[in-house]
């Protein structure tokens, strides 16, 4: 047991010189800075968002009016897929990623994440494989069967170009990223909170990034398995899928849908937890029935691995299955219930202030409803017999994923933006930004609910005129117009803010959490001294006393400004998983080039895969190897000092 | 004769299969089915219960909105507040999950209704999901009087059909939104439904599951005829092709069995035997030609057989550059296979 | 170690594991899914087979099971060895660490002569991919577990390791055990369950 004994000011240079990252190309590959790595991911997925979006658009123009001509079938099939896929994949769960690896150690009271270089590692892979999937699109042959890839489609007798090769090693190598830096997460939420920060202390958003990121750690592996089938049957004749050599198509959906259906969770635990931490903050007040909240996270967690089979209610399975997953599909609105009601008794005891970031949660609240309630619709099996693999189900996901992922994660770029850049957003430009986003949603996915019960299938690149679904598409299009514009005037807003927005200060909003402790942007280090935390909202305690969340009588208060200051190298606290008991001063790793260059060895690995280059999948293969060696080697070992 | 095909291909869809004979269209609300309605009267209560939940939740937080314009302080004060966790008690516990059980009990009440028909069936059919069009054989008692047709599903009103459902290339779903919700179709295992038609006339039904390029294109339809109807239907279908009665049929059929659509397509009684195409035996019966993408006219005949590429691309059946008179008595020929 | 606080000192210390070696247990949970999601591909596909399963007859045991054998006694090895590092015995670490290595080494080469035994191959249905597949993934992960096994003797001839400090024998170790559990549920899958049925 040591003690770590009192000083008095903290040596801010010091601190300064040993946590920036080296300037020049170097430092721009090698950091292994989270607030850097954050903004990374959270540009990289917004450009994504992007692609997808013009994708999607494109899709609409031709869906327009009945009989249009402008996109081949084929055409129309690699962009409804590859819109699928980059939504899915590489904007919604990076984009929380995105916030997650900057937010977490300074809400956390910690200098950096629990693994800084496989941090790094993770943002290089997950760019790497979208350079990967879009080098598809590029040379015309990208996956064209759809986001889940229904076997036996995908192989291939029916599909002879590399478009699902590039699907499955794609995936493949986005899930090596999703993997580690879910393990990342837990490492981090285990070992790095600032002493004093326990359980009951955690903000919302950290559940909801742990939970997701538990999920990933046991849902992704189902993915890479059937991938890797896919990769396998495709390549070297093998057969799981094909049915006449013993092998079952259903065998895909099962794997596809044990990962998928949690992953969709993944997708919108971090994103719900976010707004879990604005809510109070425009409310003025704590999270009404905190605790209820927390667990509701986690149990929708945990259920989300029990539904799957309700994607497949139509593939004749016996009566007690469905009746099961049914049930269960039903019973997983409790948690979203519990988590709704809690937000709007946080509005109605608390006494709102409509900033921008408000405005977005009010109103996804109210998308939130709509696409759960219509997920309960699908989730009674007869009815879902009929709408399923219609434009109702597009209509489920657009109200879910866009209602619970991107206006929640546009209301967390208002709120989160300040402290990142130091600069306000414009107030003025962002309510237009609401309204036309809000508008052009509702007027651009609400009539999808209708032409879904008027009977047009999804993933159809034309329909005749007597079907008389035009003047609902027409519509449609209309409104996913409008919506677009308000992703522009966002995006607009942002860049507008960069150059011009009002200086921000330390804690703009008033809020109660610690990463609005230190100013705006935050330095290298994050925290001059390692807080020591005694409530949930230790910024708050000032005006709420003793009745702070998560204050034991006794205990005294939280310490933001004063505390220890760790300034020997690149240092910062363990603490223990449960109550957060300081352990150990950890020495964190240096920048380093080896998760770069692990990275671009898997892209040679991945290419020489999917091309059928041997000779560069090896190589590759022999640079990865190296890269992890070289990675790994003990550092004394090299410096020649004594650990 | 690109020239014909040019002009034909633009047409092609914009006359789908419900244009014609008065077919009901895809609208899963309009139901005629027994399976059908009930999974529709599920729906409507799925529909209305939603609409509730979600008036309560917008005008809870419409009215949170109002009341804060009231009730402004200062932007930086906070308070404690009251706990609040009755709100989650009851708006997020207690009614939702009498609502939701009482979804549940509605669900498995209809999905046991439904599974099953109460007599036995009628008939049972066995359809084919092909890239992209229907097989729809009637096993008879012997092969000539086994029935086999396409992209149409004759059946008797008022009773149970059985539907067996098999492919033989990638899924797809039998789905005829009026009479049943959806069965997948999937390689190597046999699906089953039934379907009963309470009225006579035309369902229209479609492929609800992706199969590739055109999925868009592999519409169907049932016919509810009455019983009567349906026996002498399914006589006339068993018997085979009629013989060319005029010289242009009877070159015709020369065309159809010199220029390659022998390998692909049967017309019973001719000799032809190719299976990988719809059975053409009584083509003229068919309201439709290649899955609902055209009205079974003479001119769209010739149009698909010269340009089917044009009108279906990546569809199985190749365009057949045929010179303009063989392509036309072929098409006479067609007309008289009733 | 350095210090500098405010008006109190705080108290370091208590039992707790280094975020390294987190990170190993949480490698382990995913790879343990991953075997999960491969042995229910093995059950799923043979509960709807229609030809027998294993299309031969249960796998022959002569080679597999004193396979088994070796790889556990390879992790004892391993134990053994890590037990002498907590105790300072360096000799005793490498010698262990060496054992395991063959030990280890003798597996995957006498899996490649199992491989090479089989009446079938990767693409005789699904009974074949899914055995080449399965034991492959596992055969990786060996080759993995080795190339583990080489790093950590290289840093235990060089006196890396103390009594104190040992985290990456440790988690090479958890690796290495993981392999081998791993591979009995592999085994008794593959070669047992289908002699129950
Ligand atoms: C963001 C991700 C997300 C989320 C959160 C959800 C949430 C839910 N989903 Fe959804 N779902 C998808 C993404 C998501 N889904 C996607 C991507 C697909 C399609 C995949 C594809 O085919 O391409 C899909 C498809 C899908 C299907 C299959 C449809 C089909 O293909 O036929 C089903 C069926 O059961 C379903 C059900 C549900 C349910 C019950 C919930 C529940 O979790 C919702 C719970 C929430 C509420 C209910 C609202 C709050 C509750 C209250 C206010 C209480 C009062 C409510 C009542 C009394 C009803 N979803
Ligand atoms: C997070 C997920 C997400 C998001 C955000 C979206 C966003 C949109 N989606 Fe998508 N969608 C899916 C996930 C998502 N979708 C999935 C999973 C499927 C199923 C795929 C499958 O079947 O396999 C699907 C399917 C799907 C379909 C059905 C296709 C079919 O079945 O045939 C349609 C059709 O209209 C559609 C439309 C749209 C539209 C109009 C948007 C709009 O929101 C897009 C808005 C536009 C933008 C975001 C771009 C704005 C930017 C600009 C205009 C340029 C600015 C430029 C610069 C600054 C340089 N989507
Ligand atoms: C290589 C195989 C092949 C050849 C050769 C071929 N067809 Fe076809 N034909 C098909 C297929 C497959 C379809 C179904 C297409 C679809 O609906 O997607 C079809 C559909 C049709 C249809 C519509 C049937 C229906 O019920 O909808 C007609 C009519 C037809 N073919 C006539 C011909 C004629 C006449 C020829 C020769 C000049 C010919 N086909 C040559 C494969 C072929
Ligand atoms: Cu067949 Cu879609
Ligand atoms: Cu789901």
């Amino acid at each position: 047991m040591a003690t770590l004994a009192p000083i008095a000011t903290a040596p801010l240079e010091r601190l300064h010189d040993t946590w920036e990252a080296r300037p020049g190309l170097y430092g721009i590959l090698a950091t292994v800075d989270h607030k850097t790595i954050g903004k990374r991911y959270l540009v990289t997925s917004l450009i994504f968002l992007v692609l997808g979006g013009i994708e999607a658009l494109i899709m609409r123009a031709q869906l327009t009016h009945a009989n249009a001509h402008l996109l081949s079938p084929g055409a129309y099939d690699q962009l409804f897929t590859m819109h699928g896929i980059t939504m899915i994949f590489w904007y919604a769960s990076p984009v929380l990623s995105g916030f997650s690896n900057y937010i977490w150690p300074l809400m956390l009271g910690s200098r950096d994440m629990a693994y800084p270089r496989v941090n790094a590692l993770s943002y290089w892979t997950f760019l790497a494989s979208g350079i990967f999937i879009y080098t598809a699109l590029c040379i015309g042959q990208a996956p064209n069967a759809g986001w889940f890839a229904y076997a036996p489609m995908t192989l291939r007798p029916f599909d002879p170009g590399l478009n699902m090769d590039f699907y499955a090693l794609g995936l493949i190598f986005l899930t090596v990223s999703t993997t580690i830096g879910a393990i990342n997460f837990i490492g981090t939420v285990m070992k790095m909170r600032a002493p004093g920060m326990s359980l009951n202390r955690l903000p919302i958003f950290v559940y909801g990034t742990m939970t997701a990121s538990f999920a990933a750690v046991f849902s992704l592996p189902a993915l890479t398995v059937a991938t890797t089938y896919l990769y396998f049957e495709r390549h070297f004749h093998m057969h799981f899928f094909d049915a006449a050599q013993g092998g079952s198509p259903l065998l895909w959906q099962h794997l596809f849908w044990m990962f998928g259906h949690p992953w969709v969770y993944i997708i919108v635990l971090p994103a719900m937890g976010m707004v879990s931490e604005m809510v109070p903050t425009f409310c003025r007040r704590p999270l009404v029935a905190y605790p209820y909240v927390a667990m509701s996270t986690i149990a929708t967690g945990i259920i989300g691995f029990g539904v799957w089979v309700h994607h497949m209610f139509a593939t004749g399975l016996p009566g007690v299955s469905m009746s099961f997953f049914s049930g269960a599909s039903i019973i997983i609105a409790i948690p979203s219930a519990i988590a709704v009601f809690a937000w709007i008794a946080t509005m109605w005891l608390g006494t709102p202030v409509w900033k921008t970031p408000m405005m977005f949660v009010a109103g996804f609240v109210v998308r939130f409803v709509i696409g759960g309630v219509s997920g309960v619709v699908t989730a009674a099996v007869p009815f879902d017999w009929q709408v399923t693999d219609t434009y109702f189900v597009v209509a489920h996901i657009h109200y879910v994923l866009i209602g619970i992922n991107v206006f929640p994660v546009v209301a967390a770029f208002y709120y989160w933006m300040p402290k990142m850049t130091g600069r306000m957003m414009s107030e003025t430009l962002g309510k237009w930004n609401f309204w036309t986003m809000f508008i052009g949603f509702n007027l651009g996915f609400f009539p999808m609910h209708i032409s879904g019960l008027l009977g047009m299938p999804r993933r159809v690149y034309t329909y005749p005129a007597s079907a008389g679904w035009g003047s609902v598409n027409l519509i449609t299009t209309i409104g996913s117009a409008v919506f677009a514009v308000g992703v522009l005037l966002f995006v607009i807003n942002i860049f507008v803010s960069l150059r011009r927005g009002a200086f921000a200060g330390s804690n703009p909003w008033h809020a109660g959490t610690l990463e609005w402790a230190m100013e705006s942007p935050p330095p290298p280090y994050n925290f001059a001294v390692i807080p020591i935390i005694r409530s949930r909202l230790p910024l708050w305690e000032d005006q709420l006393g003793d009745e702070t969340p998560g204050m034991i009588p006794g205990e005294g208060h939280s310490h933001v400004s004063e505390g220890v200051v760790l300034a020997e190298g690149r240092e910062t606290f363990g603490t223990s998983p449960l109550e957060a008991h300081p352990l150990h001063v950890l020495h964190m790793p240096e920048d380093s080039m080896f998760p770069f260059l692990l990275a671009v060895a898997m892209l040679g690995t991945a290419y020489g895969l999917v091309f059928s280059l041997w000779w560069l999948a090896i190589l590759g293969g022999i640079g990865m190897l190296a890269c992890l060696i070289g990675w790994l080697w003990p550092r004394h070992l090299v410096t020649g000092e004594r650990a | 004769m690109p020239r014909l095909s040019r002009r034909l291909a633009p047409s092609a869809g914009a006359l789908g299969s419900c244009a014609l004979a008065g077919c009901t269209p895809l609208n899963v609300l309009a139901h005629d089915g027994v399976t059908g309605s009930r999974e529709t009267g599920l729906g409507w209560f799925l529909v209305i219960v939603s609409c509730a939940v979600i008036c309560i939740i917008t005008i809870l937080v419409l009215v949170a909105y109002a009341r804060s314009r009231k009730r402004r302080t200062r932007d930086d004060a906070v308070f404690a507040g009251s706990s609040g966790v009755p709100w989650v008690m009851w708006g997020g516990v207690v009614i939702p999950g009498i609502v939701l059980l009482l979804t549940f009990i509605f669900t498995i009440g209809t999905l046991d209704a439904v599974a099953a028909p109460t007599r036995s069936p009628a008939a049972t059919v066995k359809v084919i999901g092909h890239q992209w069009w229907w097989e729809v054989r009637y096993e008879g008692t012997g092969p000539s009087h086994t029935v086999v047709t396409a992209n149409e599903i004759h059946v008797p009103v008022g009773q149970p059909v059985k539907l067996e459902l098999t492919t033989n290339d990638v899924i797809h779903s039998f789905w005829v939104p009026a009479l049943a919700g959806k069965t997948d179709i999937i390689p190597g295992q046999t699906n089953t439904t039934w379907i009963e038609a309470r009225h006579t006339g035309v369902f229209g039904g479609t492929c609800g599951e992706y199969c590739g390029a055109q999925h868009a294109h592999m519409q169907m339809r049932v016919i509810a005829d009455s019983p009567g109807d349906f026996q002498k239907w399914l006589a006339d279908e068993a018997a085979p092709a009629a013989k060319p009665a005029d010289p242009t049929a009877a070159d015709g059929l020369r065309v159809f069995m010199t220029s390659g659509c022998a390998n692909c397509h049967t017309i019973r009684g001719t000799g032809s035997g190719g299976g990988v195409g719809p059975d053409l035996t009584h083509i003229a019966s068919r309201t439709t030609i290649a899955a609902g993408t055209l009205p079974n006219t003479q001119a769209n005949l010739m149009g698909w057989i010269l340009a089917a590429q044009a009108i279906k691309p990546g569809s199985d059946m190749p365009s057949m550059p045929l010179p303009s008179r063989d392509l036309q008595s072929l098409a006479a020929y067609l007309e008289t296979l009733r | 170690m350095t210090s500098v606080a405010y008006d109190r000192t705080i108290q370091l210390g208590g039992e707790g594991r280094a975020p390294g070696w987190w990170a190993m247990v949480w490698t382990i949970a995913t790879e343990a899914a991953l075997f999960g999601f491969l042995l229910f591909s093995f059950f799923y596909l043979g509960s709807q087979s229609r030809s027998a399963w294993p299309p031969d007859g249960p796998l022959k045991l002569t080679l597999s099971l004193p396979n088994t054998i070796l790889l556990i006694l390879s992790s004892i090895a391993y134990m053994w060895g890590e037990r002498g590092i907590r105790a300072g015995n360096q000799e005793r670490l490498r010698l262990g660490l060496f054992i395991a290595f063959i030990l280890g080494l003798a597996f995957i080469i006498i899996q490649g002569i199992e491989w090479s035994k089989q009446p079938f191959g990767a693409g005789d249905g699904a009974f074949g991919s899914l055995f080449y597949t399965i034991t492959g993934f596992h055969g990786a992960h060996v080759i993995i577990g080795l190339c583990m096994n080489v790093l950590v003797q290289i840093w235990a001839a060089r006196g890396t390791f103390t009594r104190e400090s040992h985290l990456a024998l440790t988690n090479a170790g958890m690796y290495w055990h993981f392999v081998d559990i791993v591979w009995l549920f592999v085994f008794s899958s593959l070669y047992i369950s289908p002699r129950l049925g």
